[in-house]
């Protein structure tokens, strides 16, 4: 039992942090929102030689093995810096990718950061996101009501396929996200079968687990910015001739998101060691909760210069709403807390 | 990164289990906040003393099993899982005791904690008084020299238990006369029962006499029981502060067995929709401080000391406690009005939580100051 993690991962946290940093990811996340995904391919490309990818792809395919507490690590970091991009899709996509063929096919280039993908899932909402800026979409289909709870009745019908880059949807198709940095579109029919049986519906609702861990992990990193930057804006803001920070009404409004934010990271963490679907389910919306209520209390401390696309806080605040209903919103996650849902296989005791 | 617990950590867990599966009373003990009460719990403390259960992690040497906070957080869980009574002792188990380990002498250890681990003598903390709540520095009782020993003088509110308890223990004025507030105090511990005292019990929300007043009218109190030497109070009463708000006043045993009670509560009332949100939460909730205890437990054990962390768990234990019950009562309604039913005694119990052991907006604005650096204002 020792809790906490070891300097090898507290070290790959910083490097990230020093790497996104040094790589001005707002201009790059406000030219991947515009259409212009460049900026964005070459971060990608970068965090790939950190290794981020890798951390969902076993070795015999060129990744470092299925690692969650590590992704959770890195994705914490991409979501401080808000990072574009299907980034928990791509994890999705990797977990998806376990038949031979396919995989070998695949997941080198995953794991290299050569390919960007984006899934369609059961359960995942009805848009896929980024497809257009993304190499490859992958969509699971035919698994049926039963299959979306991923226990695998009704599911002989499930179906991977695949559409590559070639097939992207045209401009007019895509919506753009109250989170100015994601592109929606709907799944789109056919395309290359990849494989097909109860096997695919299983690999769906395996990939669902590593999305919403990815996407909490996201949403904690999102959180402790939002956290982080109010603080600092608070500490030199002024007004009545005193910091505003000086204030209890604003003192206390952070606090509770400190406590909700520090709270969170050990449910994120657990859920990583587990990967209990419920565990998992817990860490998603208490992550999502307590970064969307300090985007909240960024947004009220920040006054009118935070309610303005200009300023950069607004490259979080959106994010955390859009992230709270990405791969199972806070109603889904509780019923899997209770084991009302056929993916927590059951009630289970908490401890 | 690990939650697994080592064989030997396991096996002491299964030893626990088996003990409190053989011991535990098969029907709940009276409130200890009566007389009737009281009386039970001391002997249940007694029972759980002579098998060295009741202070798991002191030293054996008082009455304990020398076990870390690793095998004291596997208790707890079994303590609570079992659905064993709780803790009259708490204030000298949780509060007195690990001062005197850290500042008492070792012939107030040999004296003090071997009854307080059997239940013998059950202390009551005396530290607020009637214009020093939160604000603890501006307390007026006083400690006056004289041979052998201190007369104690004034009064002391709010003391938990001590309408039924044994000793109490808290800071007196000793140097009236020094520049700042928190200066010139002395940490002592008095006879509940000496000549000069009188105890008034006052009624809680739910009439029980759970705390009271203390008038002290030239009380003495020898010199061996003053803690760590006169004038050195207040640094020895806040380290027992942060003691109090931050691992071993709540265990996350207690809250795992309150959100089990509460999920079952829930399955067995039809899944009541209007309530599944909240429900979930409070077995989120439980998990959450669960694995924060351990991760504060790896830092601990790695030398780290608890810091302003501990305000971070006292505001989250003590509003989720209240959350809980709140939850519990709107599920059954009606049914959950009688204030004998467990869940309405929890409830009026856990409102006092974000009140004492510190106000929860004096743990914000440590939070505010400490953690997150923030300048600091008028309270």
């Amino acid at each position: 039992m020792r809790f906490l993690l070891d300097a090898e991962q507290t070290a790959f946290a910083r490097s990230l942090d020093a790497l996104l940093t040094a790589a001005d990811t707002p201009a790059v996340v406000r030219s991947w929102g515009a259409g212009d995904p460049a900026a964005g391919r070459a971060l990608w490309s970068r965090l790939a030689d950190a290794g981020v990818f890798a951390l969902a792809v076993p070795e015999a395919y060129e990744g470092l093995g299925r690692r969650p507490v590590e992704l959770a690590v890195a994705f914490v970091e991409l979501g401080r810096h808000a990072v574009p991009g299907p980034l928990a899709e791509t994890v999705a996509a990797a977990v998806l990718l376990t038949g031979p063929g396919p995989a070998k096919r695949f997941l080198p280039g995953l794991a290299a950061g050569r390919t960007i993908a984006t899934v369609a899932l059961p359960g995942g909402g009805p848009y896929v996101l980024d497809t257009d800026a993304s190499d490859m979409e992958l969509t699971v289909t035919g698994t049926g009501s039963a299959a979306e709870t991923g226990t695998g009745t009704g599911s002989a019908g499930a179906e991977l396929r695949v559409t590559q880059a070639s097939g992207s949807p045209p401009a007019s198709r895509v919506r753009r996200s109250l989170d100015a940095a994601r592109r929606l579109s709907l799944p789109r029919a056919g395309g290359e079968l990849l494989d097909a049986g109860p096997q695919v519906a299983a690999g769906a609702a395996e990939a669902l687990r590593w999305a919403r861990l990815t996407t909490a992990a996201q949403a904690l990193g999102v959180g402790l910015a939002l956290l982080d930057r109010t603080v600092a804006y608070v500490k030199r803001r002024s007004q009545f001739g005193v910091p505003v920070g000086s204030f209890q009404a604003v003192r206390h409004r952070l606090a509770d998101a400190k406590i909700a934010l520090e709270f969170a990271r050990p449910l994120l963490f657990g859920a990583a060691l587990s990967m209990d679907p419920a565990d998992i389910a817990a860490a998603k919306v208490t992550a999502c909760e307590a970064a969307y209520a300090t985007a909240r209390t960024a947004l009220q401390l920040h006054g009118a210069i935070g309610y303005t696309a200009e300023y950069d806080l607004s490259l979080w605040l959106t994010r955390a709403r859009a992230l709270r209903s990405a791969w199972g919103g806070p109603g889904e996650c509780r019923a899997a807390v209770l084991g009302t849902d056929a993916l927590s296989g059951g009630a289970r005791r908490c401890s | 990164m690990d939650l697994t617990h080592s064989p030997a950590d396991e096996a002491f867990r299964a030893e626990a289990r088996t003990w409190l599966g053989a011991h535990v009373p098969a029907r709940p003990l009276p409130s200890l906040e009566t007389a009737e009460g009281f009386a039970a719990h001391r002997a249940w403390e007694a029972e759980l003393g002579a098998d060295r259960w009741s202070v798991v992690s002191w030293p054996a040497a008082y009455g304990g099993r020398d076990c870390g906070l690793v095998r004291w957080l596997l208790f707890e869980e079994e303590y609570y899982a079992a659905g064993a009574p709780g803790r009259v002792g708490q204030n000298g188990v949780s509060l007195l005791a690990p001062t005197l380990l850290v500042h008492g002498t070792e012939e107030q250890r040999v004296r003090i904690l071997p009854p307080m681990a059997r239940g013998e003598v059950v202390w009551a903390q005396a530290w607020s008084e009637p214009e020093a709540g939160s604000d603890l520095a501006s307390l007026r009782s006083r400690a006056v020299r004289t041979d052998g020993g201190w007369l104690l003088s004034g009064q002391k509110t709010w003391s938990s238990r001590a309408a039924f308890a044994d000793r109490a223990f808290g800071l007196f004025r000793s140097e009236p006369d020094m520049p700042k507030p928190h200066q010139g105090l002395t940490y002592l511990m008095f006879d509940l029962r000496a000549p000069g005292v009188t105890v008034r019990p006052i009624g809680r929300l739910d009439g029980k006499p759970a705390f009271a007043e203390i008038f002290l009218d030239e009380v003495f109190v020898p010199d061996e029981d003053v803690i760590g030497g006169p004038g050195r109070g207040w640094r020895i009463a806040m380290s027992t502060a942060g003691d109090e708000r931050g691992l071993t006043l709540r265990s996350p045993g207690r809250f795992l067995a309150s959100a089990d009670r509460l999920a079952a509560l829930w399955h067995g009332r039809g899944r009541d929709p209007f309530t599944r949100d909240r429900v979930a939460d409070a077995v989120i909730g439980a998990r959450a401080y669960q694995l924060f205890t351990y991760a504060a437990a790896s830092r601990f054990l790695d030398g780290e000391a608890l810091g302003p962390e501990s305000s971070l768990n006292k505001v989250f234990w003590s509003e989720y406690d209240v959350a809980l019950h709140e939850t519990a009562l709107d599920l059954l309604g009606a049914d959950g009005e009688p204030a004998d039913g467990d869940w309405a005694e929890g409830y009026l119990f856990s409102l006092a939580g974000p009140i004492y052991a510190g106000t929860n907006e004096i743990q914000r604005d440590i939070i505010a100051e400490r953690l997150l650096g923030l300048p600091r204002g008028r309270r």
